[in-house]
């Protein structure tokens, strides 16, 4: 029997705007996977260590405070390191487009931006989860 | 007044089946940006209720309704009050008095997330957040290099800090004192909103009851040491970022407000002592009429309850004064220009809602920090609405609208409901411990969200009129990320050359009197003095105080 796809929806840093990431995660979990709301005030340690424990398919990381090129990269170290290059790491939050590019090529699966509909996201995790099925 | 009604109820009946008879609506849903559903026309039935001396009044006079000055923008227009704030305190100083050459009339400070924590700059959890979302304090050294060649007894100053504001107060009292203006001519606003943050904001540091401690402290300094002072700016804007309903920011800010002012009477103060340099901030959001209504509510239902409730005298006490800011979560980052007209819509709001100052948002910022090209057409915005398009001539123009007055009493009634319900949780802290706020902000944001993937609420440029392969073409301002390296130097040096025995003991002795549970005010102020930083003297109190984690819902 084929589980549901686990999510772990993380905000990391010192930002405190959760609206985003709350409304993701509700939406996500009305999607039909299962999500995990990491809270506030994360660190990149602490968002690779609950993905690890609680076996996540993906990570989807909230960030508005454009510290989003020193923590991506961090997290993406982190996941290197606890061989997690199988999972996949989504942003989103106040990051500008030319930024977003780079970050995308360094490994980030895909940046939404403002005024993304969340069935956009969904939609885009179905589709790598089916690429990932078709692989293994 | 009974049979006119009754003729105004026949009228309407026999327009309806006759002239409005055939007339069809859009298939849309007419509802306010709140989603509160709107009827297709008002009229004196709506008005039945609203007795013009008692509710709606004079601009000046109780319940101040139609605004808290008599002559309202006639008399001074409303203050400019553009938040700026990144990089370095040399970066924020140089944009300060940017914006001071080109007729702003106030400063509004915006911190970065370290500061707006308790952290320094060289902060390990710091990383990445030096100087980014707003201008990096860690010390008096900063806070002297933010005000340079700023007379701090000419310019009223609005600090956006909530934790530490009662260290960034003292930092500014030690400038003032070093530029030799006493602390009685200080004049600004310290946001010292504590209670939002744990509904909306979230950047908390300790738990709420010694939190609330230090707020009343700092109110009670200020009352008898710089009186110009206003003491907490009780604030909705955050709550409405968040997702709140335009009735929940009014409801749970002036919640917020009662529990302050219970506080500081709990410790021992009189209303009036403190209560005229409270102040507000409000967001303005899309909905036109809904944040006029707002605004007038607010002032109508704070005049009640401090003079009716909390036996307020000094009419002071009674005028809810407020600073407004456009709605940053209504900002697309689609069409960015499209934002300024947006902008506008909401600034006029607060403008005819009576505020006291605006600060209107530039078009970038979804993106990022305003540009100063974009930061520069967001003054300008105001300076149309105040010169140009009339609104400033007359005080109040909407009231006697039959929706305005229906609305504005409407959301009163509502907010009273709310008032009921957060007293039947214990109050305004056991409310926030068991989730409330949290929840039902949260709830408001799905649902706006839900009716913009359904289409019932169009966004242009988003969900309407997009263009697919639109490319952002605008400058969008770059954070040089070596200010997290300056910083760490800058502070390196300061604890090399500050006098490290005074540190010491200033900092001891701020531990004991948090311990004997005295003001902080005074001891804070030697720790300023004498080079402690930020970070120095929250770590002190919060091996006090210990701190706060929110249980993570969603």
């Amino acid at each position: 029997m084929q589980r549901k796809i686990r999510v772990l929806v993380g905000k990391v840093g010192l930002d405190g705007h959760d609206r985003g990431a709350k409304v993701i995660a509700s939406a996500l979990r009305d999607g039909g996977f299962e999500v995990i709301y990491s809270g506030l005030h994360q660190t990149p340690e602490m968002i690779a260590e609950a993905a690890l424990q609680e076996d996540v398919d993906v990570i989807g990381i909230s960030l508005l405070s454009g510290a989003h090129m020193t923590l991506f990269p961090r997290i993406m170290d982190l996941m290197k390191k606890n061989q997690m290059e199988d999972v996949l790491l989504l942003g989103g939050g106040t990051i500008p487009p030319e930024e977003a590019k780079q970050l995308e090529s360094m490994g980030v699966g895909k940046i939404f931006g403002p005024g993304t509909d969340t069935r956009n996201i969904i939609e885009f995790i179905r589709s790598w989860a089916a690429t990932r099925v078709a692989e293994a | 007044m009974s049979t006119e009604k009754s003729k105004f109820e026949q009228e309407r009946e026999r327009w309806e089946k006759t002239t409005a008879a055939h007339a069809k609506d859009r298939p849309v849903k007419f509802m306010t940006t709140s989603s509160v559903p709107i009827n297709e026309l008002y009229g004196p039935e709506d008005m039945q209720h609203i007795d013009f001396d008692r509710d709606i009044g004079f601009p000046g006079e109780f319940p101040y309704t139609r605004g808290i000055h008599a002559n309202m923008h006639r008399g001074r227009l409303w203050t400019m009050r553009q938040f700026a704030g990144f990089g370095t305190a040399a970066d924020t100083n140089k944009r300060f008095k940017y914006l001071l050459e080109h007729g702003q009339t106030g400063l509004s400070t915006a911190f970065d997330l370290p500061t707006l924590m308790g952290r320094d700059s060289d902060d390990p959890l710091s990383e990445g957040e030096v100087g980014v979302c707003g201008v990096a304090i860690s010390s008096l050294r900063d806070m002297e290099r933010l005000f340079e060649g700023i007379p701090l007894d000419k310019v009223s100053t609005s600090m956006t800090i909530n934790s530490p504001a009662a260290m960034l107060l003292a930092f500014y009292i030690c400038v003032a004192e070093k530029q030799g203006v006493p602390q009685a001519k200080l004049r600004g606003t310290l946001q010292n909103d504590i209670l939002k943050e744990y509904i909306a904001q979230k950047e908390f540091i300790f738990p709420p009851e010694p939190s609330m401690k230090i707020v009343v402290d700092t109110i009670h300094y200020c009352a008898q040491n710089v009186p110009e002072w206003n003491t907490i700016s009780v604030s909705g804007y955050h709550i409405r970022e968040a997702g709140s309903t335009a009735v929940q920011e009014l409801a749970f800010t002036l919640a917020d407000g009662f529990a302050y002012v219970e506080a500081a009477v709990a410790a021992g103060m009189s209303v009036d002592e403190f209560a005229p340099r409270l102040s507000f901030f409000f967001n303005s959001h899309l909905d036109f009429f809904e944040e006029i209504a707002k605004f007038r509510a607010a002032r109508r239902i704070w005049a009640r309850r401090m003079r009716d409730q909390y036996g307020a005298q000094d009419e002071r006490s009674w005028k809810l004064r407020f600073h407004t800011q456009t709605a940053g979560c209504s900002l697309t980052g689609q069409q960015p220009f499209n934002n300024v007209v947006r902008t506008a819509f909401e600034g006029l709001a607060g403008v005819l809602g009576g505020t006291q100052s605006l600060h209107t948002n530039s078009l970038d910022e979804t993106w990022a920090l305003p540009s100063e090209f974009a930061a520069k057409i967001a003054l300008r915005t105001q300076q149309i609405i105040a010169h140009e398009i009339g609104v400033a001539n007359t005080v109040d123009p909407l009231a006697g609208s039959y929706f305005v007055e229906h609305l504005t009493t409407k959301m009163e009634n509502e907010a009273e409901e709310y008032f009921q319900k957060i007293d039947a949780l214990g109050g305004v802290i056991p409310a926030i411990k068991q989730g409330f706020f949290q929840r039902e902000i949260a709830a408001a944001a799905r649902q706006y969200q839900h009716e913009i993937e359904r289409k019932e609420r169009i966004i242009v440029g988003v969900n309407a009129y997009a263009e697919p392969d639109e490319k952002l073409d605008i400058p969008i301002l770059k954070i040089d990320h070596k200010v997290e390296g300056e910083q760490s130097e800058n502070l390196k040096k300061l604890r090399a050359e500050r006098d490290n025995t005074k540190v010491r003991q200033t900092l001891a002795q701020l531990k004991v009197v948090a311990q004997e549970d005295r003001n902080l005010m005074p001891p804070l102020i030697d720790c300023s003095r004498a080079y402690c930083t930020l970070g120095e003297m929250i770590n002190v109190l919060k091996s006090v105080y210990g701190t706060w984690r929110e249980e993570p819902v969603f």
